[in-house]
Formats: C-alpha cells, structure tokens, sequence
C-alpha cells in the first residue's frame, strides 16, 4: 500500500506491505539504521523513536499506522557535527559500551524529560503531584523500557541526569 | 506475521465485518509476530474521536482511545482515582503505556507462556487442544477461578483498579449498552479462549467511572523484578474511614485470576469494623477460601495474604508491624 511517512521532518512516500513494522520501514525501505532491532517484541527498547514528540516502540507499530505521525529517530536529533545534548553526555559519560541499545535509550531519554517536564508522574514517584526530583530510582523507573546488555546504566542515569541539570529540569516538576 | 487485509475506521458505525480492530496494538501486534493471533483484515481505529477524558456528570467519561500514560496524568484521575493512575504507572514501560489505549488495554489477551509456544498445547488458542500449562511451570499462574481447561492469569493493572472503582464499560454496536467491568471479562470454565463479552461486530468506545468515593486508595504489586514485569500478585484497594472504623471497602486482586478479582465477602466483613490484625487475617481467610495452587505457584496464597494485609495496614494508617 501507499503511504507517506513525516519523517525527521521530510516527507517520504512509501510503498509496503501491510505487515511492514514501523522499525523496518526505517531501517530497510529508508536506510535509516540508527534504530536498531533487538527483541522485536517491545521488551527491550531499541527501536524506541519519537512519535510527535512521544516515546514508543517502533517494532509494535505499523508503518501504515504511523503515517500522518511526525516520526523523530536517532538521526533526527543530531548529527555528529550538532549532537543533542543527551547525545553529548552519553560520549562524555561513557553511556554504553556496545553502543547497539544507545539510540533506543537517547530517543527513549528524549521522550522522558518532556514527560517529566510535563509534569507526568512514575511509579518510583511518592506523590502523583510531584515536583519529582530526578534522582537516580526515578530515571530508573522512568527507563525501564530501555535494556542495556553491557549494562551500562550507572552511565547512562549520569548522563541523563547530566542533562536534567543543565536544563534546570531536575527538580522541575 | 501472516497477511491481513488493513483497514482504517472512518466511524464507529463503519466497522468492516470480521475484522479485528487495532488501537495500540502492543498486545496484538507482538501476538500477530508469534503467528499465535492470525487475524485476516485489521480495522485501525486511531483516528476517531475516542481520545477525550471529560465528566458526564458527576463521574468520569474516559474515551477508549485515551493512551495509557495521559490517563495515568490526567488532573482528575490523579486527583480523583489515584489507585487508577498508580496501576497505570506500575504497568508495562513507558513506550508502552505511550501506546496502549483504554480500550485496549482491556481487550489484552489473558494469557501465559503456554498461550505463547505454538508447540504447546493451549485450549486458549486453539481450543479442544488441551492445556500444557496444568502440570508444567506454573509460577505465574492462577490460584482463584480456574478450570480443567486454562489457569492463565489476566496480566493487566489498570482494569484491576477499574474493578475497584466500580468502572462500567460502553459498547457499541448493533445493540450499544453499558456492561460493569465486574461483568466485561469471563472466567475460563470450558471456553478459555472466550474472554470478554464483546461480540463480534461490537466496540468499546468508553469507561466510565462513577462519581469519586474518596478515601484512602493503593495499588500495591508484587513482580520478579521492580519495574516492567506483571504481578504476581497485586492489590487496588480504597478504603474509607470514619470514626476509628472501615466505613467504606473495595478491594481487587490482579496475577491471580483469568480476570481482575473482588470479593464482596471480604469486603463486608471489613464494613464498620476497627482495623486490626486480626480482622485483616479474617478477611484474607474469606479471600482465600477457594484458592487452589497449581503446583510451583502455591507460593502465591501466602503472597496474596501479606500483600493484602499489608496494603490494608497501609490504607487504614496502622502503624508497619513486622
């Protein structure tokens, strides 16, 4: 079938199967590899991308249900010359090891301090009102979609709390 | 995933027959991968008008449509049925509840790692077939409302604190009604792989909840890991004091039935009492009179008795006691 995708603010027309996942459509009929492919299933994170704004699976969606959707991937937020700030903190802070879950944890992490700033609360939040300090059992909680194999997460908290700081959105509620 | 015919609704009244609709599709999605859900046309229902949260009334209209993550925030609901945002934010991961819908989430399959492996025998999805479950590895299975047929568990968090709060379901269709959430989903008996009374042809297009009862709410969980795994065991419990005494009790259980649990028994023992110990073991006597283990999953009565009675502690303001 026919689509179009709004993608890391370009139109790309597109032609797929039914079937095809949102993460394929990315990694095979665009070329777009930074989104990996770890479980498939939606249990490890990998393929997170940024769907107006929002976090979500890229391997649980259908290409087809995404159109219409403004889709933000990995290559969306940086580029080696212009990195976003998470990008910027997880080289300066060692957040990985492998590397292969970074871009699904940094579009993951993205999507996380909007929510924050949002105001959204978290299961590790003691009130549902906040503020809600960023402290290290809240992007805990707030991460657990993102597996990191090398576990790497004492590193990748550091970086993300890094950020929240720099962004006064530590203590933001 | 095998080959479907897509569909994209254009109104609630233009449901293609016969096929499976489509929100979130967390659930069905990963189920379509496995080959374990083969549905031949999908309709996806992400563009209709579904997505509001309003008051109708004094109680509250949740669109079937509203994600996962902006109930679990939404001012009234955190304000209002804090035991419904917290079984939201203890369920599943970010991304997820990103994704998942109100009406969907209930639609999730009752399910377990037998309903999974296509080489196991599963009356759930194929029915006749028999149940590997009963006898294998059981640590996530039922201990209440069981049958010879199927022992999954209902794995979802939010629809236990619905069945706290007295949610009813609306459903349209050729023959649109309002059905309790009490009543929504089925117990397995012979017919596992019937789990909802939604019909074919029909669609849940709100929740509403009542008017708010105020009192003291929990949702307290008990999983393998701290985030991001499905109870064991859980409870949704509001409890409204007056006086020294248990005015006001509603109570459900999650991980340890086909679908959320509540027993009204339990309850108006609790009604006009003091707290204390003592009555709070009572009341988990009554609770577990017709638990049954599976085998390896025995460990889940005395799991669902201190987790109640913990959780009752806690919502009646008594002090911890070791």
């Amino acid at each position: 079938m026919q689509i179009t995708l709004h993608l890391n603010g370009t139109s790309h027309p597109l032609d797929v199967d039914p079937r095809t996942t949102l993460l394929d459509a990315l990694r095979h009929h665009l070329g777009l590899t930074g989104t990996k492919k770890g479980c498939d299933h939606g249990q490890c994170g990998a393929c997170t991308v940024l769907m107006d704004g929002r976090r979500i699976n890229a391997c649980l969606t259908l290409a087809c249900m995404a159109e219409g959707h403004d889709i933000t991937t990995i290559e969306g937020l940086g580029t080696p010359g212009n990195l976003s700030p998470l990008q910027q903190q997880f080289l300066d802070h060692d957040g990985f090891q492998c590397g292969y879950c970074t871009p699904g944890q940094i579009c993951s992490a993205t999507g996380m301090l909007d929510e924050i700033a949002a105001g959204w609360p978290s299961h590790a939040s003691d009130t549902l009102d906040g503020p809600f300090a960023l402290t290290h059992a809240e992007i805990a909680e707030r991460m657990s979609g993102n597996l990191c194999r090398c576990a790497a997460y004492s590193n990748i908290v550091a970086a993300i709390r890094q950020v929240a700081q720099g962004t006064g959105r530590e203590d933001a509620a | 995933m095998r080959e479907f015919a897509f569909h994209r609704a254009a109104s609630v009244a233009d449901l293609p027959a016969g096929a499976t609709i489509i929100a979130g599709g967390t659930n069905l999605l990963d189920l379509m991968k496995l080959e374990v859900m083969v549905p031949e046309a999908l309709v996806d229902i992400t563009r209709l008008p579904l997505d509001r949260a309003e008051p109708e009334g004094e109680d509250l209209r949740i669109g079937a449509l509203v994600r996962n993550s902006d109930l679990a925030a939404h001012p009234t609901v955190r304000r209002d049925y804090p035991v419904l945002s917290r079984a939201l934010l203890a369920g599943a991961s970010g991304q997820l509840r990103n994704m998942a819908t109100t009406g969907g989430n209930l639609m999730q399959r009752t399910r377990c790692p037998y309903f999974y492996d296509r080489r196991m025998a599963c009356n759930k999805r194929d029915p006749g077939a028999g149940c590997s479950a009963i006898g294998g590895v059981t640590r996530n299975h039922a201990i209440l409302g069981a049958s010879d047929h199927c022992i999954a568990t209902y794995p979802g968090d939010m629809a236990v604190a619905l069945r706290a709060l007295d949610a009813v379901v609306e459903i349209d269709g050729p023959r649109p009604r309002r059905v309790p959430l009490a009543d929504f989903h089925l117990l397995p008996g012979d017919t596992p792989h019937v789990e909802t009374v939604l019909q074919p042809g029909e669609i849940i297009t709100a929740v509403i909840l009542p008017a708010p009862v105020g009192g003291q709410q929990r949702y307290r969980k008990v999983r393998d890991r701290a985030s991001y795994a499905f109870a064991l065991v859980s409870v949704a419990a509001i409890i409204g004091m007056e006086g020294g005494r248990i005015a006001h009790a509603a109570l459900a259980f999650g991980g340890v039935a086909h679908k959320p649990w509540r027993d009204p028994e339990a309850e108006a023992l609790l009604m006009g009492r003091e707290p204390s110990d003592a009555l709070f073991h009572e009341a988990a006597e009554i609770l577990l009179r017709p638990a049954q283990a599976q085998g390896e999953n025995r460990f889940k009565i005395p799991l669902l008795r201190r987790t109640l009675l913990a959780t009752l502690r806690d919502a009646t303001g008594m002090e911890t006691q070791a």
